[in-house]
């Protein structure tokens, strides 16, 4: 079953983690006297580079890394400094235009994406390492452990996230990405754990797992040779979607103020346009792009999760 | 089936628990003194800020034991006591959030439900009409990935500012009251369409991918197979397949809820709409700790409640959850 | 004659080129007759039977033609087939336990089904639960949601609602390979029952198990590597085989009785051809301790004696 994760719209692609019936895996059964196995990568990387919205999405998200590396190298305005005229449209001088304090948006947004990718790589990567490691530990071991790890993701699921962002992040004053980062790690990992959890489930009952435990290989061995291989793709895309989620928290964060306020990110953008009220003055320059920004990224990022999946689940393609 | 709802239950009362707790220990345990950065906000006199520390240390319940600080605020809490605003001492929270409820469900409800049902409808259309599938889809994936509040932003400065169809902030007009009457209706619904659709439309985008998906699961499954190969008609096989497909969309309606509410409560802002957005975000603006907390311990119980809500619809349609494995013979 | 199969050639489209699943079958069963079609992973079988119902969306139709009770069956086109489905042709698949959708009472299943094809329901639900009592479930089971059946009742009530409107050809697809014995006994029994009873008028049992086919099929029809090698009446498979392969195939079974340190158990070595570009000659040739020269030319599948047909030229010599 296709994977997806509750995002701010709700659910972005369907909760595989909640469904019962978890996926059947990666491969369907091929056509009948077909040799299988040993071109399995060469069969993926076939369709993943044929796939349009993965090679699309894929293609957003490195122009957005390129941007978010290069930008900064191309202007000599810092982000925060006030010494632009204000309220400037787009020109020559200030690619972007300028804020109502006089501060070059360009730099501002392209230290921006900097930050986005901060907070999506390192957020998204704490969730998934915890996700990964309380969904696969519950999903192998089962019995009271994975008790015990359900409850612990139940309740982390069912808080809102944002609610202990929120708290958080107005007792702690976070000061650095990092810090905002660690925090949205840590509180947006249960839906991951589900996920991991029934797929690893569903795994540990087949066949091939069964044979390689009675010829007598250690768990780590099972793990690493039977279980990992056949759900990384999963993995992958668990992956994709905490880094897509965790830039769309942090931009809220950011937007209520509650992100560091000493450096700059596209949701504090926003929120500086909107407190500005450059809504009203009309400068779109100041407010678009941020936005925008996020769309491309997180955009991408979706994109290709769905490529992906199409690649890894044949079901989902068009033949 | 008993078994089933009682085991969310624990989870819910244990989770409630938790998340008051959360809620108390953080004011306590965080670095920096409330009060202190409460009375250099106020600019006291210094001759004042001995008895004003007294004041609020007994006002705050922060001159008894840790223990006891914590009972006590169990015991208010069991009484509906939330305490009192900081900002707007002595008005209770609780009257505070009574007073933006009412908007932000009206926001919330109307979204939630519309976009699900838009959603899936719209998702499980696509996935038979190519047409319809090369030009929903890409939009949805925008959609999804698109901020509420950027989105709110960008219908404000469309509709709103630039082309002065709707207005850009506020729940109603100013020469209107509260009050049931068709003026006042108007004007609210004028009022509420930006801030609705900018929910409702990042929402709709993902439930349609969601559904699309699971359709073109569930028509590749065996009683999808079975029926075709009896010669069913497809709107036959359809219906099914929608209506499996349906259930883990519901689940993931609950596991969304919390996403939802903080979209909500970013869009509000945007709007300036009397919800509980807005009141949240003039709490973190004033350091009003026990408004802040207030708010999220009632978000919380919300979101369990509404998660108990929608537990309770999937037992009533899934019947997996109501039958146990009866074998027969 | 019930159904003739002449020449009937299926492709399946995979991204290295067509698998030539099923080549120039030609055979034909009579009113009443219950034929085994039997052969190992891979064979055929399932893609043979299969087309004669639904092909799915790999599969083409290369040539050939079925014709079921004098009428041809236009098994390429997906709609016109539509009208056989069920009612002249069904099917009770491999995947019995979750043919019926979970959600639905298995009643409401059944009756959306017959209407969405015609049939009234209430002039036909007499006769669906006389045949349920008659498999062994009680007509309540129409009331029940399918996680409330267990697995071998999920099996007959597919196999009541497969025959209820009594087709002329039943494809019965892999139904016991995931039963226990004592199971595949009891649906093996039904099989029977309902083509005495006339539910069914004639019957493809595909499996891999040769066992249950000699206790249950009138013929055996024997598939390897997309090609028919031998088929006869049931007694001659499994007594006098002639194509080598079932020879080393009815060798290759356990007997029961005997014992490992008094016989040793022959396997056949090596392995069945790829099926994206087969051998030409006969396909067995690798693996049969038989072949000659003249095996590089395929054996036509023909009749060496009456109702004998073996594809082999050391059979016919």
């Amino acid at each position: 079953m296709p994977l997806t994760e509750p995002t701010q719209s709700g659910v972005a692609l369907p909760a595989e983690a909640v469904a019962d019936a978890a996926r059947s895996g990666a491969q369907t059964a091929p056509a009948p006297g077909v040799p299988a196995a040993p071109r399995l990568h060469s069969e993926l990387f076939y369709f993943a580079f044929r796939n349009w919205k993965f090679v699309l999405g894929s293609a957003v998200v490195l122009a957005c890394v390129a941007i978010a590396i290069v930008g900064p190298w191309l202007t000599d305005h810092p982000p925060l400094a006030f010494d632009g005229p204000t309220d400037q449209p787009p020109s020559s001088e200030y690619w972007f235009g300028t804020t109502s304090y006089g501060q070059d948006v360009y730099s501002q947004f392209v230290h921006g994406l900097r930050a986005a990718f901060l907070v999506g790589g390192l957020g998204g990567g704490i969730a998934w390492v915890l996700g990964v490691g309380v969904g696969f530990t519950a999903g192998y071991r089962g019995g009271w452990i994975d008790d015990v790890l359900n409850m612990l993701t139940n309740v982390v699921l069912v808080i809102p996230t944002l609610a202990i962002l929120i708290i958080v992040a107005a007792y702690l004053q976070v000061q650095s990405y990092t810090t905002e980062a660690v925090i949205i790690g840590l509180t947006s990992w249960p839906w991951a754990a589900r996920a991991v959890r029934s797929q690893t489930f569903s795994l540990k009952t087949r066949e091939f797992v069964e044979v390689a435990r009675l010829s007598g290989r250690s768990t780590r061995q099972v793990i690493a040779t039977e279980l990992a291989p056949n759900m990384s793709s999963y993995l992958l895309m668990t992956f994709i979607l905490l880094f897509g989620g965790a830039i769309l928290i942090g931009a809220s964060l950011d937007f209520l103020g509650l992100g560091p306020s000493e450096s700059i990110s596209l949701g504090l953008m926003m929120n500086n346009a909107f407190l500005a009220s450059a809504l009203l003055l009309g400068s779109w320059w100041w407010f678009l792009p941020p936005g925008l920004g996020i769309v491309a990224i997180v955009g991408g990022l979706y994109v290709m999760n769905v490529g992906l999946d199409e690649v890894f689940n044949p079901k989902l393609r068009e033949l | 089936m008993t078994r089933y709802l009682a085991r969310k239950v624990v989870i819910y009362l244990l989770t409630f628990f938790v998340a008051v707790t959360i809620d108390w220990a953080i004011p306590r345990f965080m670095p920096g003194d409330p009060i202190e950065g409460l009375l250099s906000r106020m600019k006291a006199q210094p001759g004042a800020t001995e008895e004003l520390t007294g004041y609020y240390s007994h006002a705050f319940g922060f001159d008894v034991p840790l223990w006891q600080q914590y009972l006590n605020f169990w015991a208010a809490l069991l009484h509906g006591d939330l305490g009192r605003s900081i900002a707007n001492f002595p008005t209770p929270v609780s009257e505070l959030i009574m007073g933006a409820l009412p908007y932000t469900l009206a926001l919330l409800i109307p979204a939630i439900l519309l976009s699900f049902w838009a959603g899936n409808k719209t998702g499980a259309l696509a996935a038979r009409r190519k047409v319809l599938d090369n030009t929903v889809l890409p939009a949805s994936y925008v959609l999804t990935a698109t901020p509420q509040m950027w989105l709110g932003i960008v219908l404000a400065w469309l509709f709103a500012s630039t082309w002065a169809i709707f207005p850009v902030s506020g729940a109603y007009g100013l020469d209107v009251q509260p009050q049931w009457s068709l003026e006042f209706a108007l004007s609210f619904l004028h009022h509420w369409i930006l801030p609705f659709s900018a929910l409702f439309l990042v929402a709709f985008g993902g439930w349609a991918i969601g559904m699309r998906n699971m359709i073109i699961y569930e028509l590749e499954s065996d009683y999808s197979n079975y029926l075709t190969a009896l010669g069913a008609p497809s709107k036959l096989v359809r219906k099914y397949a929608y209506r499996n497909a349906l259930l883990p969309q519901i689940t993931g309606l609950a596991l969304a809820l919390g996403a939802v509410v903080a979209g909500a409560i970013v869009v509000e802002i945007v709007f300036s709409y009397p919800g509980l957005g807005t009141l949240t975000l003039s709490a973190i603006q004033n350091r009003d700790y026990f408004l802040i907390q207030g708010i999220f311990l009632f978000l919380i119980t919300g979101v369990l409640i509404a998660n108990f809500v929608i537990d309770l619809v999937y037992v009533v349609i899934d019947p997996r959850t109501r039958v146990g494995m009866q074998g027969g013979s | 004659m019930s159904l003739r199969v002449d020449d009937l050639t299926v492709y399946y489209r995979s991204l290295r080129g067509d698998v030539k699943a099923v080549d120039g079958a030609t055979f034909a069963i009579r009113d009443g007759e219950i034929m085994g079609l039997a052969g190992e992973s891979g064979c055929g079988k399932s893609s043979l039977g299969k087309s004669l119902i639904r092909m799915d969306a790999r599969m083409k139709h290369m040539r050939g033609r079925v014709e079921l009770d004098g009428q041809e069956l236009p098994i390429a086109d997906d709609a016109k087939m539509n009208a056989f489905r069920f009612r002249r042709v069904s099917i009770v698949p491999q995947y019995s336990m979750s043919a019926l959708t979970p959600t639905r009472k298995v009643g409401t299943v059944a009756r959306e089904l017959l209407e969405s094809r015609g049939e009234g329901f209430d002039e036909v639900r007499p006769e669906l639960r006389r045949r349920l009592e008659l498999v062994g479930l009680s007509a309540d089971v129409l009331d029940r949601y399918p996680i409330e059946l267990s697995g071998g009742m999920k099996q007959r009530t597919v196999m009541v609602l497969s025959t209820l409107l009594d087709p002329s050809l039943l494809i019965a697809d892999e139904i016991t390979s995931a039963l226990d014995v004592s199971s595949q006994r009891a649906v093996g029994e039904l099989l029977v029952e309902f083509r005495d009873r006339g539910f069914v008028k004639s019957m493809i049992v595909i499996t891999h198990d040769l066992a249950i086919l000699y206790q249950i099929a009138d013929t055996i029809l024997v598939m390897y590597a997309g090609k028919l090698a031998e088929k006869a009446p049931a007694e001659t498979i499994v007594g006098a085989p002639r194509h080598p392969y079932t020879r080393l195939l009815i060798s290759s079974l356990p007997e029961v009785g005997v014992r490992f340190d008094e016989t040793r158990l022959a396997g056949i070595p090596g392995k069945p051809p790829s099926l994206l570009s087969p051998p030409t000659g006969c396909r067995f040739r690798d693996r049969c301790p038989l072949a000659f020269a003249k095996c590089e030319e395929e054996p036509p599948f023909i009749e060496l004696e009456p109702g004998h047909e073996v594809a082999c030229w050391k059979a016919a010599a």
